[in-house]
């Protein structure tokens, strides 16, 4: 008994992303009984789950545990992420209904594997120790790599499904062997235990130690896509399904970089002066490369996959800066960031619906005549990627960079405010596509209420989590804080009396 | 050090006698290539055909599905040993395992994998 330990298992707490996982497997048994037009409509089985699990997150906020021995915290921070990422996901869903069955993806397939991913991204945010973040990552990812892959008649699709299995594969490499150095200069793989003996016994400078956070660093920085690990991402959001890039650019994003703020930000914070530098590198590269990139492009989904590039630089900076001020601000971004994502991306499927066309920038010419409701929406969506003020985008971007300044870095501050302005150009210039340019008058009109519908959602929280930011930044105050209580236990006690 | 020095010992020994045994065979052993010698070796049969050929994706199938198995009842054996300490909790926790299993199994069947027509 004494070797097993207290094994407290808190099944309450596993309740969201156990209902994805259990919705995943109900999906795939019940659509693989199902003829291939009829197994389309497993999409309402991942949604009513994925809805379930969001439901199931916020009844159990206020939470703080830590069961499975220390796998699995629950608290505020993890109830932050177990509502936002179901409810992505399920964006996800109610615009993949017609799209799914337009480019004649396994339909049982496609909701199974988008249901096991979104169980991965939860874990990853709610890991308590190194081998539950990784198995999330892995969760993740694989599902991600075969989703890329799905339209199998196209080769394109099929590359980005191998680009981004090999890059993917080798960076988990990376973190794994990270996690092993660390593990083996710690003693142990609990994030709350390798905390300790780094404060205690000022190991840090112990070379596994530094190889480790290094290895770790790298490992992350694909997943989320920073400069110069980035190289996967164009041809991996171009290839895909346009619904597979939404939650490559979304999901994984929020999913990675939930672990990656809670390990690094929490847990390796005294570490900083090692990590600061090499995040500094990673924030300036990332931004510069992303924006710079994405000017070029004529795909729009290409010039999405450099602007999410971009936006992890951004993010990337808020993290150099390191203090708990910045917590909240990451988190609130991280919220901008996914819906403008996601309704950008909705944009797209609907106008490949729609019109029968690509996703090139003349694809979009003229759209506010064709359809001015998307074109509308989709103009929303760039100027909160750009920041304009009134929007979710403009809100996280200040509170980033203004905490990143009081922090005393000017220099990465100014060079982040100067790639703003240059991203504002690729951003806009698919405003003036739409709006300014003739495009091919295109009659044929597909209604598809759940893609409304998905639109509408990704279009209202942009604009009211813009406009009335409070309760989000308390709310992203209140998640982080509670994952920073580990850090102080002695005043987490005394406040809880 | 003392106690690990019959260690290093042994790994300086064993080197040596590989690495004598490789240059000795180097030297002095006869050589001689012909056609035969250098077919690639295929249990004494006459080797046929390309190296480059293609296998049937069932084979991958295949082998997935017996990974899946098989790792299954890996994951079992740490349980069957400490079966009485983990009570009711481990039960319920195998119960689960094996049933997520058997629904890839269902999947696996449903799918055509061991259809070999």
């Amino acid at each position: 008994m004494q070797a097993l330990g207290p094994l407290i298992l808190s099944w309450r707490s596993v309740l969201a992303p156990g209902i994805v996982a259990l919705t995943a497997v109900v999906t795939m048994l019940v659509g693989s009984g199902l003829s291939e037009d009829e197994s389309e409509s497993v999409g309402w089985i991942a949604l009513t789950g994925l809805v379930a699990a969001a439901i199931a997150s916020l009844a159990a906020s206020g939470d703080h545990i830590v069961t499975f021995g220390g796998s699995l915290i629950i608290d505020d921070y993890t109830a932050f992420f177990y509502l936002l990422i179901p409810v992505c996901s399920a964006v996800v869903v109610l615009f993949s209904f017609d799209y799914v069955a337009a480019l004649g993806l396994p339909a049982t397939e496609y909701y199974a594997l988008l249901l096991f991913a979104t169980t991965g991204m939860m874990l990853m945010a709610g890991a308590g120790d190194l081998i539950v973040m990784f198995l999330g990552l892995e969760t993740m990812s694989i599902s991600a790599y075969v989703m890329a892959a799905m339209a199998q008649r196209d080769p394109k699709s099929s590359e980005a499904g191998l680009k981004y299995f090999l890059l993917g594969a080798f960076s988990t490499g990376f973190l794994l062997y990270g996690i092993a150095l660390l593990y083996g200069a710690t003693g142990s793989i609990k994030l709350e235990a390798v905390a300790q003996m780094v404060r205690k016994h000022s190991i840090a400078l112990s070379p596994f130690v530094l190889l480790g956070l290094g290895l770790i660093l790298v490992g992350f920085g694909f997943k989320v896509a920073a400069a110069p690990f980035h190289v996967w991402t164009p041809d991996a959001y171009e290839g895909a399904p346009t619904s597979v890039t939404a939650l490559m650019a979304v999901g994984i994003k929020l999913g990675a970089f939930a672990g990656f703020i809670r390990v690094l930000l929490i847990y390796l914070a005294p570490l900083h002066a090692q990590w600061s530098g090499v995040l500094w590198a990673l924030a300036a590269l990332s931004m510069t490369v992303g924006n710079l990139a994405a000017l070029a492009q004529e795909n729009i989904k290409r010039m999405l996959a450099y602007s999410a590039i971009a936006h992890a630089g951004y993010i990337l900076v808020g993290m150099t800066a390191g203090r708990s001020e910045v917590g909240p601000a990451l988190l609130y971004y991280l919220l901008g960031y996914a819906f403008a994502n996601l309704g950008a991306f909705a944009v797209l499927v609907a106008v490949e619906q729609a019109q029968q066309s690509g996703t090139k920038l003349d694809d979009l010419s003229g759209l506010a005549r064709n359809h001015p409701m998307l074109a509308a929406a989709m103009a929303l969506f760039m100027l909160s990627l750009m920041g304009m003020p009134p929007l979710a985008g403009f809100v996280g971007k200040f509170y980033i960079f203004s905490v990143a300044l009081e922090s005393r870095y000017v220099w990465l501050v100014i060079i982040a405010t100067l790639n703003s302005v240059v991203s504002a150009y690729y951003y806009a210039r698919v405003i003036v596509a739409m709006y300014m340019r003739e495009g091919a008058e295109r009659q044929a009109q597909t209604r598809q209420p759940t893609l409304l519908f998905a639109l509408a959602v990704a279009a209202l929280a942009t604009v009211i989590i813009g406009l009335l930011p409070h309760p989000y930044i308390s709310a992203s105050s209140a998640a982080y804080a509670s994952a920073e209580q580990v850090l102080r236990p002695a005043t987490a006690a005394l406040q809880t009396k | 050090m003392t106690t690990w020095f019959p260690v290093a010992l042994m790994t300086a020994f064993a080197a040596l006698v590989v690495g004598l045994m490789v240059t000795i065979n180097a030297i002095v052993g006869p050589r001689s290539r012909d056609p035969v010698k250098g077919e690639a070796f295929e249990c004494g049969n006459p080797p046929s055909g390309s190296a480059w050929r293609r296998f049937s994706v069932h084979f991958y199938l295949t082998a997935i599905l017996f990974l899946v198995f098989d790792v299954e009842v890996v994951f079992l054996y740490p349980w069957a040993v400490t079966i009485r300490q983990l009570g009711a909790t481990g039960l319920v926790e195998a119960g689960i395992f094996i049933v997520l299993m058997l629904a890839g199994l269902i999947y696996a069947l449903r799918r055509g994998m061991l259809d070999w027509s």
